[in-house]
């Protein structure tokens, strides 16, 4: 490995705060009911949504050797299982 | 200093049926194994998981080490994946903000953004009064950092008992926890079709650019789903 691993870990994680802080210092100014917040809150769902499809389909480490058709069932059962039972748990 | 009555409130969600503790340490104790095989000592790993607490960037950090990427390399690589963290900041964070709060609260307590406490966040805060939704949210982040944690440490002791196929299945659970929250939190039109946009435009926007896939996707898939929205609306 070339690079040192404690340099690595620092890098990472300066990387992610950056734009959690970032986050909060410019939510300072904007307020829940105006329409710029709707505007993030729609980006929010949307990039999450993007990342977990991506997780799936294109994913980075050992889910690589687990093949399309699993990971599709897996994802699809995992959905009815949820709309039939649980979904209806939670909103009670 | 924290109201303690809101903060265990928080900090007991992770007890609850939708609680993401499962989820969360399973995919963690994956991360603490592939840790540990990539050559991190025990330390190393916690403070990895301590510091960083954001999943897609700790396997974009492995990866790149696996390659040997630079420093310089590594830091675009997780900032690109973690960027989402930015727009999750920005729609959580103005409906925790309260004058009598002081500031400090806020720019500590960032750190906890992550999707399970956000999702967390996003479904309860309307009971809670505004004054103590910092409080109740530092609850929710401790919570389910420490699990972040200890699965990270059982992950790596106990990485020679875990198989690949062991891995794959502690590795997509969470993605799978992550995909059933939203599609319980899709119900207004503009949430909905966020969700579905972005899980559509983000692989699309992968042939194009890995990197720039997942922003993309979320910035055009949201913008027009706002905008549905609104029309609706209006």
């Amino acid at each position: 490995m070339s690079v040192n691993i404690v340099y690595a870990i620092l890098v990472t994680s300066l990387a992610t705060f950056l734009s959690r802080f970032l986050g909060v210092v410019s939510s300072e100014g904007i307020k829940e009911t105006s329409k710029l917040f709707k505007w993030f809150n729609c980006l929010a769902y949307a990039t999450l949504a993007a990342l977990i499809a991506r997780t799936i389909i294109f994913p980075v480490g050992v889910l690589i050797d687990a093949s399309y058709f699993i990971r599709l069932t897996v994802v699809i059962l995992s959905l009815i299982v949820f709309k039939l039972f649980i979904k209806k748990n939670m909103e009670k | 200093m924290v109201n303690k009555e809101f903060f265990f409130r928080g900090f007991k969600s992770i007890i609850k049926p939708d609680s993401p503790a499962l989820a969360l340490g399973c995919c963690f104790i994956a991360i603490g194994a592939l840790l540990k095989n990539l050559g991190f000592n025990i330390q190393e790993s916690i403070f990895s998981t301590m510091l960083t607490y954001a999943l897609p960037g700790s396997l974009v950090m492995a990866e790149s080490l696996l390659v040997g990427a630079s420093l310089l390399n590594i830091f675009l690589a997780v900032w690109f994946v973690n960027a989402r963290l930015y727009p999750m900041a920005v729609s959580l964070f103005p409906l925790m903000m309260h004058k009598n709060q002081p500031k400090w609260k806020y720019y500590f307590s960032c750190h906890f953004i992550a999707v399970s406490a956000w999702l967390i966040m996003k479904s309860n805060y309307k009971s809670i009064p505004k004054e103590q939704r910092i409080d109740y949210w530092i609850g929710i982040g401790s919570a389910t950092w420490s699990i972040a944690v200890i699965g990270t440490f059982i992950g790596f002791f106990s990485s020679e008992f875990l198989n690949k196929d062991l891995m794959m299945g502690l590795a997509i659970l969470n993605p799978i926890y992550f995909l059933c929250m939203m599609v319980g939190a899709s119900k207004t039109i503009q949430i909905s079709l966020s969700v579905l946009l972005g899980a559509i435009l983000g692989p699309i926007f992968y042939f194009l650019s890995p990197e720039w896939s997942i922003l993309l996707g979320g910035v055009v898939g949201g913008t027009i789903a706002y905008f549905v929205g609104e029309l609706n609306v209006s």
